[in-house]
């Protein structure tokens, strides 16, 4: 019995003695802080993902409190965090756009062809080192799921192959952005449900070889839009989100298909 | 061994950064600069000095006595991590620059394995209270001046022309692996 209950008591007076200690020198050597820090803190998300470019929350906070930072620092948390935090600062949060993020590529199994039949390490970021990966198409989505592991939100999936992100759970840390070996996931606007859905710069003919679901240069949406939001540069056009209306006029108008609507697309789901 | 002994022996002859690859870690991590080299040496000297007196008498006087030797490295690790700890707060109250200077590696001195490494080595080679504190004097005072002579050449890599491949860490390891055999010079004179 003592055998346990000696070595118990040793270690716990022992701790309890310096946890003791330790909490009297933090009362005696107590550093004031910005109080405003400790208050933006507790709205702040704390989930440490370290997207504003700050070490942790706690880094955030004081930057903010300091005015080193602005109230809409924290991409995590958006509006209604900015809000908070510029009710706090005592200034006006100003219109923070929700973006989330969005992977640019449909080339799933079906749609995309492969040049080789990959069988590595299941790592987009392993498989891009060997010829760019196996897709044809080497502008494409890898389909590894290396963005899936380091998405702490579970807001990314590989369906049929292509990483697709979902709206409502991403968070904008850019941990998938950072990682795709690719740099095929781009922040879009919430409210944007009309995105371009490729990024390859290749001449039309050759990414009609490769994939059945890619821009192929043909300028149908940058002339049909009453808008004018489209841009057309290296063989692939680009849509100015702020001026876009969702009209979905350019949706119809593809021939292949890599405009994407995202209400097309969830009224598929629903039927 | 007298005491004379074990303070030159600590510091150059058995030098623990150098002879028995101890605390690299922030060996290599705060030696960028010789301001915060100082400060880091000085705040390893207070931790590995203070930590290797308490823990000798904790050892002495209640782990020997109650047969808990096995309860050592626990015990130890509890008094250095607390023992950081108030450092960390002294530093943050009287010198806010140096601990904004030192940043996460004053919080590593907890798993620095110098600090460890003497408090246990005190016990095994069985000094006195007074042979401890001498070496845990020298082998910290070994550690600040590895730190500081690192420091100070690598200030000076910022003037110099480095490959680009070696540039940074790679220089930083060569250079460390060249002052070891330097200090091997220092072989036979204890």
């Amino acid at each position: 019995m003592s055998a346990i209950l000696v070595p118990v008591v040793v270690l716990g007076g022992l701790g309890l003695l310096f946890g003791f200690s330790l909490g009297f020198a933090s009362k005696a050597f107590a550093v004031e802080t910005d109080p405003k820090a400790d208050e933006i803190r507790k709205v702040l998300p704390g989930a440490n993902c370290g997207a504003c470019g700050y070490p942790g929350c706690d880094g955030c906070a004081v930057a903010i409190a300091e005015g080193n930072a602005p109230v809409s620092a924290c991409i995590v948390g958006g509006s209604s965090v900015a809000e908070k935090i510029a009710d706090i600062m005592g200034t006006d949060a100003g219109n923070v756009v929700r973006e989330v993020a969005t992977v640019l590529c449909q080339g799933d199994c079906s749609k995309a062809k492969n040049k080789y039949a990959y069988a590595g390490l299941r790592d987009c970021r392993a498989q891009n080192i060997l010829a760019g990966g196996s897709k044809a198409c080497s502008y494409g989505c890898l389909g590894c799921g290396t963005c899936v592991d380091v998405c702490d939100f579970d807001a990314i999936h590989i369906v049929n192959g292509v990483a697709l992100v979902d709206k409502e759970k991403c968070v904008a840390c850019q941990a998938c952005i950072k990682v795709c070996p690719k740099g095929i996931i781009e922040l879009v606007p919430y409210d944007n449900e009309v995105v371009v859905k490729c990024k390859s710069n290749d001449p039309g003919k050759v990414v009609r070889k490769n994939c059945s679901i890619g821009c192929i240069g043909c300028q149908i949406c940058v002339k049909n839009c009453p808008e004018n939001a489209f841009s057309f540069e290296n063989n692939l056009a680009r849509i100015n989100y702020e001026k876009c209306t969702n009209c979905g006029i350019c949706v119809g108008k593809c021939p292949t298909g890599a405009i994407f609507s995202g209400l097309e697309q969830l009224k598929e789901n629903v039927q | 061994m007298n005491i004379f002994t074990i303070l030159i022996s600590t510091i150059f002859v058995n030098n623990y950064v150098f002879s028995q690859f101890l605390g690299i870690c922030p060996f290599l991590g705060v030696s960028n600069k010789t301001e915060t080299a100082t400060g880091m040496g000085l705040a390893v000297t207070f931790v590995v000095t203070l930590s290797s007196v308490i823990t000798w008498v904790i050892q002495k006087t209640i782990l020997d006595k109650f047969g808990l030797q096995y309860l050592q490295t626990i015990v130890f690790i509890l008094v250095i991590a607390s023992l950081v700890q108030f450092v960390e707060m002294f530093l943050k109250k009287s010198s806010p620059n140096l601990y904004k200077a030192l940043g996460v590696y004053l919080p590593l001195i907890t798993t620095n394995c110098i600090v460890l490494g003497v408090a246990i080595l005190n016990i095994e080679q069985k000094y006195n209270i007074i042979e401890t504190i001498v070496n845990s004097l020298g082998a910290s005072i070994g550690f600040a001046i590895a730190l500081l002579l690192m420091a100070g050449i690598r200030e000076k890599f910022d003037f110099a022309d480095i490959p680009k491949p070696l540039q940074g860490f790679p220089i930083g390891l060569i250079t460390s692996g060249l002052m070891a055999i330097a200090f091997l010079g220092f072989y036979g004179i204890v």
